[in-house]
C-alpha cells in the first residue's frame, strides 16, 4: 500500500512537474505535423495518409519518450531531488517503474495524435485497434528505456539530450519508420534488425496497413524479448550507477 | 542503549580513502557531532550510513537493521537533510512537503496536516505557496530539515544545517535541533563550527582524513585539554619590569604576559583574585579587568589534530 502511494504520487508529480508543461506536450505535436507537411511539398497529390501513418506514429512516441525521461532524470539527479527518491523506503524497481511510468503514457498520448490528425483527412475503419494499442504501448515501453539507458549513462542533461539524437535519428531511417527496410543498402539491414523499433514499426504496419515484413506474432514476441533486456540492464547499471 | 553502531566502516574511491576505518556508536537520544575539516570525510560517512552509497568494508546497524543488507527497512526509520537542498525547485514549499511524505506511504490527508504543521513551526507558513525556487537560503534551509521530519523518523541525519545561512537563522536551526532531541529523537549531524558542536552536541567525534581521531562528550574535551585553571588581566604599567618579583611571590601561579596591557596567570589550584591585585597595585600596575579563560573546543581540535587554526582550515563560528 505504501508503495502504491509513493508510486502514484511520483507519476503524478512528474506529469504535472514536465509532462503537462506546453513546450513538451509541442514535441508530439510539432515534428509529425512538419515532417507530414515536408511529405506533402516533397510529393504533393498522391500523398498516402494510411502509408505515412506508421511511421508517424512510431517517431512521435520515438521523440516524445526518449529525450523526455533521460532529461528529467539527469535533471533531477542534478538538482539532487532525484536523492530523495533514492533514500525513500520504495524499492527501485517500484521507483523506475514510476519513472517509466510517466513517459509511457506520454509516448502513448503523442502516438494518437497523428492519429487523431489523420482521422479528420481519411477514412481509418480498417485499423485493427487492438494491435495498434498493443503497438503504440510497445514501441513507447521500449523508447522509454532507452530513455533510461541513457539516463544511467550520462552526467550531464545535455550529454542526455545528445546521447538521445545519436541513438535517435539513425534510428528514423533504420527501423522502417520512412525508408522501407527492403530498400535500405544490404549492410545495413542487420542492423535493423538489432533495433527495438523495427518490429514495433512493423506491428503498426500490420495493424494500419495490414501487412507487414514480419509475422506480427514474432514482432511482439521480439519487442517483449527488448524489453526485458532493456529492463535488466538499466536496472544493473542503476543499481551500480546510481548508489555510489 | 545505541541505536546506531558502525564499525571499521571504509569508502574508497580508487586507491584513495575517503572513510578509513571508523567506528562509533550513537545513543538513544543523544545528539552526536561528526567535526572535522573539509575533505575530512562527513559527508561521505552519512552517505553510507543513510544508502546513498556504498561502503568498501564494514558493518551498520541502525536500531538493530543491517543497513547494507536491509537498505530500504533501515531508510523508513531515518530522515535526511543534506547539505544542499534537494527539493524541487518548480514545486511549491507545501506541495514538496507533501510530495516527500507521499515517499514514505503516508496518505493524503495525513501528509497534508504535517505539512501545514510543519510549515507553520518552520514560520514558513507564510511562503507555503510560494515556489522552493523563490525561497530565501534560510528557508530554502528550514523546508529541507521539515521534509526530513515529515515522516517522523527515530533518527534524522543533518548534513552541516547552519553553513551558509545568516546568524538568526543559524541560531533558530539549532533550537529546533534541540527541541528535536526533546522529542526524543536521535541526531547524528555533521559541522566544521565548533561552537555549534559545542552548544548542540552531547558528544563529538573529531573526523580527520578519514579517520576519528577522538570521541568525547563536550566537558571531559574541555578538562582534557586543559586542566589548568586561566585568568587573564587588563592592566596598565610596565609587566616586565615586575615579572620576576612576581613569579617568586606566587609559588603556585606563573605568569605570561600576553602583550602590553594584558597578561595571564595560570595555575593548577583556583586563584584567589585579590591577593594578585593588590600586589600588582603596589608595584604600580592598575588592573582594569580580570576574566576566567575557558580552552575553546578549537584550542582542544589544534590539540588533538594537529592542524592549525591558521591555515584556515578550521572555521570558527561567526
Ligand atoms: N564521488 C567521489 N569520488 C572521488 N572522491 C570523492 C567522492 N566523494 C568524495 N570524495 C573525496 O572524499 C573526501 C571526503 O569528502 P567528503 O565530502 O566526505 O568531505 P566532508 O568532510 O563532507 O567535507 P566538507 O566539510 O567540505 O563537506 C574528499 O577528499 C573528497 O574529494
Ligand atoms: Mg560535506
Amino acid at each position: 500500500m505504501s508503495g502504491l502511494i509513493a508510486f502514484w504520487n511520483i507519476l503524478k508529480k512528474d506529469i504535472r512537474n514536465y509532462y503537462l508543461k506546453p513546450p513538451n506536450i509541442s514535441w508530439g505535436i510539432i515534428f509529425p505535423l512538419s515532417w507530414t507537411l515536408m511529405q506533402i511539398i516533397r510529393s504533393p497529390g498522391d500523398l498516402d495518409i494510411m502509408e505515412l501513418l506508421p511511421g508517424l506514429m512510431g517517431m512521435s512516441v520515438l521523440f516524445g519518450t526518449t529525450s523526455m525521461l533521460a532529461v528529467t532524470i539527469t535533471f533531477e539527479r542534478k538538482g539532487r531531488s532525484f536523492e530523495r527518491l533514492l533514500l525513500a523506503p520504495i524499492g527501485l524497481n517500484t521507483l523506475v517503474l514510476a519513472k517509466i511510468s510517466g513517459a509511457v503514457m506520454f509516448g502513448i498520448f503523442n502516438a494518437f495524435v497523428p492519429l487523431v490528425l489523420a482521422s479528420f483527412l481519411t477514412d481509418l475503419s480498417g485499423i485493427n485497434w487492438t494491435l495498434v494499442i498493443l503497438g503504440v504501448f510497445l514501441v513507447a515501453v521500449s523508447s522509454t528505456l532507452l530513455g533510461l539507458m541513457v539516463a544511467v549513462s550520462v552526467q550531464e542533461v545535455f550529454e542526455a539530450q545528445t546521447l538521445s539524437n545519436f541513438f535517435r535519428f539513425p534510428m528514423l531511417f533504420l527501423c522502417g519508420l520512412f525508408v522501407p527496410i527492403e530498400r535500405l543498402p544490404a549492410i545495413l539491414k542487420p542492423l535493423s534488425f538489432c533495433l527495438p523499433l523495427t518490429y514495433g514499426t512493423d506491428i503498426l504496419r500490420a495493424s494500419i496497413l495490414g501487412s507487414s515484413l514480419m509475422n506480427r506474432y514474432l514482432s511482439i514476441f521480439m519487442m517483449f524479448v527488448f524489453i526485458g533486456i532493456l529492463f535488466y540492464l538499466s536496472r544493473r547499471n542503476i543499481n551500480r550507477k546510481w548508489i555510489l | 542503549m545505541a541505536i546506531v553502531k558502525v564499525t571499521n566502516l571504509k569508502k574508497a574511491y580508487g586507491d584513495f580513502y575517503a572513510v578509513n576505518d571508523i567506528s562509533f556508536e550513537i545513543q538513544a537520544g543523544e545528539i552526536f557531532g561528526f567535526l572535522g575539516p573539509n575533505g575530512a570525510g562527513k559527508t561521505s560517512t552519512i552517505n553510507i550510513l543513510i544508502g546513498l552509497s556504498r561502503p568498501s568494508g564494514g558493518q551498520i546497524e541502525i536500531h538493530g537493521i543491517d543497513v547494507i543488507k536491509e537498505t530500504k527497512k533501515a531508510q523508513s526509520i531515518i530522515g535526511v537533510v543534506p547539505d544542499e537542498s534537494n527539493l524541487y525547485d518548480e514545486m511549491n514549499g507545501f506541495d514538496n512537503l507533501c510530495f516527500c511524505a507521499s515517499l514514505y506511504g503516508i496518505g493524503k490527508e495525513e501528509r497534508e496536516k504535517r505539512a501545514k504543521d510543519l510549515l507553520k513551526l518552520f514560520e514558513l507558513d507564510g511562503v507555503a505557496e510560494r515556489p522552493f525556487k523563490h525561497y530565501s537560503k534560510g528557508m530554502r534551509r528550514k523546508l529541507t530539515i521539515a521534509a526530513g521530519i515529515i515522516h517522523n523518523p527515530k533518527i534524522l541525519f543533518l548534513d552541516e544545517p547552519t553553513t551558509g545561512i545568516d546568524v538568526e537563522s543559524a541560531m533558530q536551526i539549532r533550537d529546533l535541533i534541540l527541541a528535536l532531541k526533546k522529542e526524543g529523537k536521535t541526531i547524528f549531524l555533521t559541522t566544521h563550527y565548533l561552537e555549534e558542536a559545542e552548544r548542540v552536541c552531547d558528544r563529538i567525534a573529531f573526523i580527520v582524513k578519514g579517520k576519528i581521531v577522538k570521541i568525547s562528550t563536550v566537558s571531559e574535551l574541555m578538562e582534557e585539554a586543559s586542566p589548568d585553571y586561566r585568568i587573564k588581566l587588563k592592566v596598565s604599567g610596565n609587566l616586565h619590569s615586575i615579572r620576576d618579583k612576581l613569579d617568586n611571590e606566587f609559588d603556585d601561579a606563573r605568569m605570561e604576559i600576553l602583550d602590553e596591557t594584558s597578561c595571564l596567570f595560570i595555575s593548577k589550584e583556583e586563584l584567589s583574585l585579590y591577593p594578585i591585585i593588590e600586589s600588582l597595585n603596589k608595584k604600580g600596575i592598575a588592573v582594569y579587568e580580570a576574566k576566567e579563560i575557558k580552552p575553546s573546543l578549537e584550542d582542544i581540535f589544534v590539540k588533538i589534530t594537529g592542524i592549525g587554526k591558521s591555515n584556515g582550515r578550521v572555521v570558527k563560528d561567526k
